[in-house]
């Protein structure tokens, strides 16, 4: 690790912060009880309350929110920005403050890149500062803990009014560009909508939007905005810069995360053919499109989170043939009330060999009767997979949270 | 033909609340009933049904609502005739007589329902819940709830039931039932995880005294895994 960075002027509070949560974080990872990224956070929160803030302070730092892609965006202008300079980042996935300090109080990186959680972004861009913000997305998440969308999105623009630095924003996503629109440094990239089903209406006021291929508008004058960065085949365009793009990882949605990670590096003085090259070489994201063996037959994992993500899932497997294991938990981490499995078109994995499985495979089973899925059930995700793939063919599992880290991590 | 409308699912359609006309519409049809469903927006005319689905929403949309279907006038029209309406959440709110808006002050709802929906004093009840009574094949009932509100009925109007699980109304049961109008605060797809419940609706819809039972229901022992996830939360508490 480069010592070359920035050391902050920190005072004694917060050094004596500093060294309680190594020490917390280091017994919450060796105990097994924990990621070691969260605890220690929240303790030294207590003890040096502006420690976030002196550790942000002098770093090249960027944030990234969204409902969907924020890990994956985040790993890729990781890896653009790696390109020019050491990079710290928030990689475990923790993504609220607590996790934000584990990632800059054990670095003297330069950069850094950290995912924020949306409802906690309005809290993080005054205290953090940043150079860049990317928004990536808004559509309903786990409403049984946050609070309703357009709520979250009124939180965004009140954060984003006052803010000065670059806001890399989705021109596709019209709760995003309500919430960023009067940005004093926004940049729009063409970033693709995936569940139109909270943006329907205008977030403004209400009226039906209009949507064809040129965008979307409202009779209020509220309107998709001309882009600086969009996709084409195999290839990005950014300022009017082409440059080739062709990403490794699969799917549009990723495609989309992959061209807000581009603007934002160039945003961040990255050489846009070097940032692309960088962005496309990203294959492994937190384990999400990796493979594991069971018993003989091969497993992609696929996670999805949440509406918009299941259904941008289920497009990338459309066309597909390989059986599909469809796996939901409804702990505390996935959100406890699965009745979002109504929002999503199961009625697309009509044909397929499907098992339905995790801790509510009877509410997956009862979604799949109603969308005349013919399908088998079985409780055990590792045994839907052997049943799936018959010990030959490679299977596709999709998974919610706990569902996909309990394959993943094989706990 | 049976017609199932989803009623402004742009401005109250949170929490998978379309599953329950998506129930409805399936449960008649494998039955070998014609029906179909549809998902009828705010911004449109609103179509003449035999059930209708009213489903959740934040306060600005539920306001909105209210507006729309009074200028609108089929929905009070259809349910003078005799159509059959489920409605959760917020949907059960807009039907009474009025609720606490965003700001606090006292909005209108249609006033179908002899009840009132004041701020609940305390966090938003969210969790599982059981509701219960002895005078319905349909019962007990299961579900989730996600709100704020406390909702007062006048005497004269009966709850759905008594819940044993949750808050529901906030006095010690849950929803609303007047003649074909049925309220409650289990949210989203109650229908999916009721079938008993889905069979009574439909069966007054269709004019049927009976439904046939459905071969493969796999909501049968949904039901039955969520009662005893309820037992266990009870016996935890």
């Amino acid at each position: 690790m480069a010592l070359s960075g920035v050391t902050p002027e920190l005072s004694a509070r917060d050094r004596a912060g500093l060294a309680a949560m190594r020490l917390v974080n280091g017994a919450s990872r060796r105990s097994g009880r924990g990621l070691g990224t969260v605890a220690g956070g929240r303790v030294a929160m207590r003890v040096a309350p502006r420690l976030l803030e002196r550790l942000a302070r002098g770093l090249e730092l960027a944030l990234v929110s969204g409902t969907n892609g924020k890990t994956t965006t985040t790993a890729c202008l990781t890896a653009a920005l790696s390109t020019k300079c050491a990079v710290a980042t928030n990689a475990s996935g923790s993504n609220m403050l607590p996790g934000h300090l584990a990632a800059l109080g054990g670095t003297r990186a330069p950069c850094a890149v950290l995912e924020c959680d949306e409802v906690w972004l309005p809290r993080a861009i005054p205290l953090e500062q940043p150079r860049a913000v990317v928004l990536l997305n808004l559509s309903r998440d786990q409403l049984d803990r946050t609070s309703e969308v357009r709520h979250v999105a009124r939180g965004w623009q009140a954060a984003i009014e006052t803010y000065e630095g670059a806001c890399v924003a989705n021109a596709d996503d019209p709760l995003v560009v309500s919430a960023a629109t009067g940005a004093p440094g926004v940049a729009w990239f063409a970033g693709g909508l995936e569940f139109a089903g909270d943006a329907s209406s205008c977030p403004r006021c209400m009226a039906r939007l209009e949507f064809d291929e040129h965008g979307w508008r409202c009779t209020c004058g509220l309107a998709r905005p001309d882009v600086d960065a969009s996709l084409g085949e195999g290839s990005a365009l950014v300022d009017g810069t082409e440059v080739p793009f062709a990403m490794a990882l699969p799917g549009r949605f990723n495609r989309g995360n992959g061209l807000a990670a581009l603007l934002a590096a160039t945003r961040l003085g990255v050489d846009v053919e070097a940032a692309a090259a960088a962005i496309c070489s990203v294959t492994d994201v937190a384990g999400r499109f990796s493979t594991i063996d069971v018993d003989g037959t091969t497993a992609r994992l696929l996670l999805a989170k949440n509406p918009a993500g299941w259904s941008a899932l289920l497009q990338l497997l459309d066309g597909d043939t390989a059986p599909v294991v469809v796996a939901v938990n409804a702990r505390v981490a996935d959100g406890i009330d699965p009745s979002w499995l109504y929002d999503v078109d199961f009625e697309q994995l009509f044909g397929r060999r499907v098992v339905a499985t995790g801790e509510r495979w009877r509410d997956l089973s009862t979604r799949l009767f109603y969308a005349g899925v013919v399908h088998a059930t079985e409780a055990d995700p590792r045994r839907a997979i052997a049943v799936a793939g018959s010990g030959q063919e490679a299977v596709d599992v999709v998974a919610n949270y706990t569902a996909f880290a309990g394959l993943h991590t094989g706990r | 033909m049976l017609r199932v409308v989803t009623v402004y699912p742009d401005l109250l359609g949170t929490y998978g609340d379309r599953g329950n006309g998506i129930v409805l519409h399936r449960r008649a049809t494998l039955r070998g009933f014609a029906a179909e469903h549809i998902e009828a927006r705010s911004d449109g005319a609103l179509p003449p049904a035999d059930v209708y689905c009213i489903g959740g929403g934040e306060d600005g949309p539920q306001q909105l609502a209210v507006a729309r279907l009074e200028r609108d006038g089929t929905l009070r029209g259809r349910v003078a005739d005799g159509a059959v309406v489920l409605a959760v959440c917020a949907g059960l709110q807009v039907l009474g007589r009025s609720f606490a808006s965003a700001d606090g002050a006292r909005a209108e709802g249609l006033g179908l329902f002899a009840l009132d929906t004041v701020a609940g004093p305390g966090p938003r009840s969210v969790g599982e819940v059981v509701v219960d009574s002895a005078d319905k094949g349909f019962f007990p009932l299961t579900g989730f709830e996600n709100h704020a509100g406390r909702t007062v009925r006048d005497a004269g109007l009966a709850p759905l039931g008594r819940v044993t699980l949750g808050v529901g109304n906030g006095d010690g049961t849950d929803g609303a039932v007047a003649g074909r109008l049925v309220g409650t605060y289990l949210h989203g797809p109650v229908l999916a995880r009721n079938p008993r419940l889905a069979d009574w609706l439909l069966a007054i819809a269709l004019g049927e005294d009976e439904l046939a039972e459905l071969e493969g229901d796999p909501s049968v022992g949904l039901h039955e895994e969520r009662l005893h996830a309820a037992g266990r939360a009870r016996a935890l508490r």
